[in-house]
């Protein structure tokens, strides 16, 4: 499975790709493997703030219903509308194409909180 | 050129518009003896089509597509069927036999009481019965359905603390191995609900309740034996932390049919709790219905029951509408009385012995069954279990044969698939439930075919990975289904 090291990891499976204030938030390789087909996805509206660790949306999968949460605070300034038309996507391109959100960041310190891909593989392999 | 079929079973059938022709019909009429009139004479202003797009097709055509078609459904009468927590039981022909009486079959609600005392009587009777097997004080046997029964017993709640001066209480604590059913209910009812972790055991997590449990808590919503199919021991430690804190206990009575007559929720320490007549009392499964998910409560929560009640004066029995503080109504008329019927027979052949037998039976099955699986499947929460128990396929999973892979095998051995991914705090897990009504020669047969697929596993992973080999059709593309569902046949396309 493919974790890309300039990624950070949340042990609830989302990754953020850190850019200066600016995070770009979606779930793992791992998580839509475990998850099999992602047949619907619900994403919030742009200008809502959330606390790190709250429930941002959810992913429906043949398998089952999950919740998303966000790594990190902030507000969100972008949303992946076409992803919520394909979200297939999820499955073909994690990292790229299945992007979710975009948020500036509102509590840098909590960067510190996240993996790096190594700890997050072996978070993984010990689920 | 004509091809042989091996089973008829397995042949490709067409849909009736595919066998369609026109001009075919299945009836004949006598030659008209009236004046023929224009339809648009005889109905002016209705906007009629030219045609009508319906498969043409004779009787025989019809019949045979039909009977072709239904020995395709798997049903308990087919096959084994260890769906877990559906409660996948035989249901005895008597009680059908029962419904079909005529004072049963052949009354109308809208009759007045008088000439339904019968009925009524039934009615009050299978409420007594139902009180006696959970512990309980009142019932209503109004609700449509399990799902309906947690609404109606939410709301009781609800209206309850309201009652109280406790409007505040606004959320309900779940365990994370609850049925979905159960926040979906409490969102319904306008609650905010609060998950708590199981412990390592599989059961409610004490400590975590307590950080949980506050002047907010309405309720906790509980099924015992929980999902996991193991007793929540420490029930009466759950209910003195919930009721201490002025929470109510809700159960949710999907997994009765591993406690008849050994204990009920009621001395437990809940409140409310709902019945599922179809998984425990004998009443059909599902198709939409009608079902009956009758709610009972202990007597304080009685006049916040759904209006009418049945009254019982002496012999006389009468709809009593006279209930202010009741929640309303949440079903025409008094529910569905015909199903009723169907677990009142059932209670009454089965009997208070009968009722017991019925659920050590069920136990002694799963627990007969687990044990033949333990050594090829992992067992995260061990193989004691009451009426069915939840295995981990992890081990094939590593083989690259998953849970889903197992139960599209098992189809091949002519048995319904387990549950499978839930509940969802085990990976790769299939939830078993044998039911009470099987034979050991079943339960060998099927266990014998489960260890089969884990030998396959290991040795011939491919075999699993592509099954089912020996059905009409193997895996419907389920991803396509729910991206891009179709929900009507476009004859014209």
């Amino acid at each position: 499975m493919n974790h890309p090291t300039e990624l950070r990891y949340s042990k609830t499976h989302e990754w953020v790709r850190l850019a200066g204030d600016r995070a770009t938030i979606g779930i793992t390789d791992f998580a839509q493997h475990e998850l099999g087909d992602v047949v619907y996805l619900e994403l919030p509206e742009p200008g809502k703030t959330f606390r790190a660790e709250a429930l941002f949306g959810t992913v429906e999968s043949v398998k089952a219903v999950s919740d998303l949460y966000t790594p990190l605070s902030g507000e969100v300034l972008e949303v992946n509308a076409a992803l919520t038309e394909d979200p297939g996507r999820i499955n073909s391109s994690p990292y790229d194409d299945g992007w979710m959100l975009v948020i500036r960041i509102s509590e840098p310190a909590e960067v510190a909180n996240l993996l790096d891909s190594a700890a997050y593989e072996a978070f993984t392999a010990e689920q | 050129m004509a091809s042989p079929i091996l089973n008829p079973g397995q042949a490709p059938e067409p849909l009736l518009y595919e066998q369609s022709v026109p001009g075919r019909v299945g009836y004949a009429l006598p030659p008209l003896d009236v004046p023929a009139s224009d339809p648009i004479s005889l109905l002016p202003g209705v906007p009629l089509r030219d045609s009508v797009p319906l498969p043409e097709a004779g009787e025989l055509q019809v019949v045979r597509h039909f009977v072709r078609m239904s020995h395709r459904n798997h049903a308990i009468d087919v096959g084994f069927y260890p769906l877990g927590s559906c409660t996948m039981k035989y249901n005895p022909q008597i009680t059908e036999e029962v419904v079909r009486l005529p004072g049963i079959a052949d009354c109308h609600p809208y009759q007045p009481e008088e000439q339904v005392q019968g009925e009524m009587a039934l009615l009050h009777a299978l409420e007594r019965l139902l009180c006696e097997v959970g512990g309980m004080d009142f019932a209503t046997l109004q609700p449509a359905a399990g799902a309906a029964g947690e609404f109606t017993g939410l709301l009781i709640i609800r209206a309850y603390h309201i009652h109280q001066g406790e409007s505040r209480r606004d959320t309900v604590i779940v365990p994370d191995s609850s049925h979905g059913t159960n926040p979906a209910t409490a969102a319904r009812c306008g609650f905010k609900t609060v998950s708590i972790p199981s412990n390592e055991r599989g059961r409610v997590d004490l400590a975590a309740l307590r950080k949980v449990v506050n002047d907010r808590t309405a309720a906790i919503m509980l099924t015992n034996p929980n999902t996991l199919g193991l007793f929540e021991q420490e029930i009466r430690e759950i209910a003195e932390i919930v009721h201490e804190a002025g929470g109510l206990l809700y159960m949710d009575g999907a997994n009765m049919n591993a406690i008849l007559g050994i204990t009920r929720p009621g001395d437990m320490g809940f409140d409310v709790m709902h019945y599922n007549l179809h998984k425990t009392m004998s009443t059909p499964h599902g198709g939409g219905g009608p079902g009956c998910g009758p709610v009972a409560v202990k007597a304080f929560l009685e006049p916040y029951l759904p209006t009418p009640v049945v009254a019982r004066d002496g012999d006389q029995y009468r709809w009593d509408h006279h209930r202010p503080q009741s929640i309303g109504k949440v079903h025409g008329f008094y529910g569905n009385f015909g199903i009723a019927a169907r677990a009142y027979a059932y209670m009454r052949t089965q009997g208070g012995e009968g009722l017991r037998n019925v659920s050590e039976k069920a136990v002694l099955n799963a627990n007969y069954l687990a044990a033949q699986l333990s050594d090829a499947f992992t067992f995260p929460h061990g193989t004691r279990c009451m009426h069915e128990f939840v295995l981990s396929a992890d081990r094939q999973k590593a083989n690259g044969v998953s849970a889903l892979d197992v139960a599209k095998r098992l189809m091949d051995f002519g048995f319904y698939p387990p549950t499978i991914y839930f509940p969802l705090i085990v990976k790769e897990c299939m939830m078993i439930e044998p039911t009470e009504t099987e034979t050991r020669e079943t339960l060998d047969d099927f266990g014998a075919a489960m260890l089969q697929i884990a030998r396959e596993a290991e040795t011939e992973p491919e075999i699993p990975q592509a099954a089912p080999h020996y059905t009409p059709v193997g895996r419907l593309d389920e991803t396509t289904a729910a991206r891009n569902p179709v929900l009507a046949y476009n004859c014209c396309a």
